[in-house]
């Protein structure tokens, strides 16, 4: 199998993965009663209406670690290149390498001094 | 897979198909051979799962529909079939419907690189490794869109609990994930398992497996880590406004990508089909693989249903405070530690051809690190133990004594 045949084979089962869940789903919508009323389709609660919009700003926290997180997955996409060449390298790429991993322990250490990893 | 979609392909064009059309029914065919594994295996989990939780708890489990409670799986499955189908009216309808597709579909399409085989797979992707990172963290944005498409603030609660929990241990898993990628240097699968030959990765290796295997299991979401779902604080998390079939989906997602860990974990750290006889009969090496990924699969239920859920602060000290430095200085002493021996000849630098005497003494001496650095960081965990509890009982006293003072 060629390149392009594989990636051909990713992509149909790309386009075929949702079919397995979406298949029971449509079966079901054929079998299924459909009795709706005003209660049944309102918001799961404990049988009061909520109170305010859901969709609302939410706790800064949750952004901080989604950063920090991101500072990390795309450094880390970095990462996997070296760690491929890893057994063929010279000692100057694996410094190099080093260096790399040094600054980003360097942010987390950053990120702990200013207690952005406490949960508040 | 590459045989017979060639061999299928070329019959095709024989008997008189269209190029074009002959390629792409083979392919389909492979597509379906291939997600027909998951898709089997997730009827049987379901049972597994429901009758080993409920020897756990000292139960015993679906037992009245079939030979053991065998055909429970497909009494549930149509019941849901005829179960009513709600959506909220304040739903954001779209991507409501959407998120159970893509949660399953996510879990599935890991498994196109998931060798069963050295001659069954999928494909084997030169990007494997990394492919599979991507293909998880879209069940991550299926539960976010999920709960936030709910519009419920339970479900809403649940979706911000997974930026915080599944996001951040998709650090350490990476991490982890790297030590078997830079040993083999390789990131497809099937070069990962060749080149176990010698020696399995989490013998060279045991922290990365075992960082590995924590954040995993942070990423299903199971106990200790299931903060999303938690029944007694959010009643259901995420999926609380879902109902019949498109539950049915969410619920069957989880169950696969816990055992697709499993499988992963034995394919990265266990020589996957590695065993003796792997080579005699493609059906042994399957053997291999699946017995030990059902064991890894085992021990992961086994964890879920014995300990106690984690607060979300807990979690995520314990995450960024501590996995992830850990994992960050056992990739440094790793690569470190081997690039010397490298240097010094002791090593070899090409795994897919070394044999077990020739990777011998740099697992001795890989062991012996990672057996230095545990018995460093069980003494990093006992101080702070120390210090919490004498923190604590402090606490205790004060409220004792304050206590006593509003009595007098």
């Amino acid at each position: 199998m060629n390149v392009l045949n594989e990636w051909a084979f990713v992509g149909l089962f790309a386009l075929m993965a949702p079919v397995f869940p979406a298949l029971p789903i449509v079966i079901a919508w054929l079998f299924r009663p459909r009795k709706p009323n005003v209660l049944k389709s309102s918001t799961y609660e404990c049988g009061v209406e909520t109170i305010g919009d859901t969709w609302v700003q939410f706790r800064i926290q949750y952004y901080i670690y989604g950063l920090i997180f991101l500072v990390f997955d795309v450094e880390m996409v970095f990462l996997f290149p070296w760690a491929v060449a890893y057994n063929e390298m010279s000692l100057f790429g694996f410094v190099a390498g080093f260096l790399f991993i040094f600054l980003l322990t360097d942010a987390l250490f950053y990120a702990w001094k200013k207690n952005a990893l406490d949960w508040k | 897979m590459d045989e017979l979609c060639t061999g299928l392909c070329k019959f095709m064009v024989e008997s008189g198909a269209d190029a074009g059309l002959a390629q792409f029914a083979s392919l389909l065919v492979g597509v379906l051979l291939v997600s027909g594994v998951p898709l089997l295996t997730v009827i049987i989990l379901i049972w597994v799962e429901r009758k080993v939780a409920a020897r756990i708890q000292d139960r015993i489990g679906p037992n009245r529909v079939g030979p053991l409670g065998l055909m429970q799986t497909f009494a549930d499955l149509l019941k849901l079939l005829g179960k009513e189908d709600i959506t909220p009216t304040s739903a954001d309808r779209v991507l409501y419907n959407a998120a159970p597709l893509v949660s399953f579909a996510s879990v599935v399409l890991i498994w196109v690189v998931v060798p069963f085989t050295p001659f069954h797979f999928g494909v084997d992707l030169e990007i494997g490794a990394l492919y599979f990172v991507a293909i998880a963290s879209l069940g991550t944005l299926a539960i976010m869109t999920a709960g936030w498409a709910s519009n419920n603030k339970y479900a809403l609660l649940g979706a911000f609990r997974v930026v915080a929990l599944l996001v951040s241990y998709e650090v350490p898993l990476v991490f982890a994930l790297l030590a078997p990628v830079m040993l083999a240097g390789s990131m497809s699968m099937l070069d990962i398992v060749n080149a176990q030959t010698g020696m399995w990765f989490v013998v060279l290796s045991p922290l990365a497996f075992v960082i590995f295997y924590i954040s995993s299991q942070a990423e299903t979401g199971r106990a200790p880590f299931d903060l999303i779902e938690a029944e007694s604080e959010l009643v259901a998390g995420f999926n609380i406004e879902y109902s019949g079939m498109k539950f049915g989906m969410f619920f069957a997602a989880e169950f696969l990508h816990v055992f697709t860990n499993g499988i992963l974990m034995a394919l990265l750290f266990f020589g996957g089909w590695m065993g003796p006889l792997y080579y005699e009969s493609p059906l042994i090496a399957f053997a291999w693989l699946g017995l030990k990924g059902t064991i890894i699969y085992l021990t992961t239920l086994w964890l879920r249903n014995t300990v106690p859920r984690l607060r979300i602060d807990q979690i995520m000290a314990f995450n960024w405070k501590f996995l992830v430095p850990l994992s960050i200085a056992n990739l440094i002493l790793l690569s470190a530690a081997l690039k010397i021996l490298q240097e010094l000849g002791i090593a070899p630098r090409d795994m897919l051809s070394a044999g077990f005497v020739d990777v011998l003494p740099t697992t001795i001496i890989m062991l012996l690190i990672n057996l230095v650095m545990v018995a460093y960081l069980l003494g990093i965990l006992r101080r702070h133990g120390q210090e919490f509890r004498r923190a604590s009982q402090a606490n205790q006293r004060t409220l004792a004594q304050a206590a006593s003072g509003a009595g007098d």
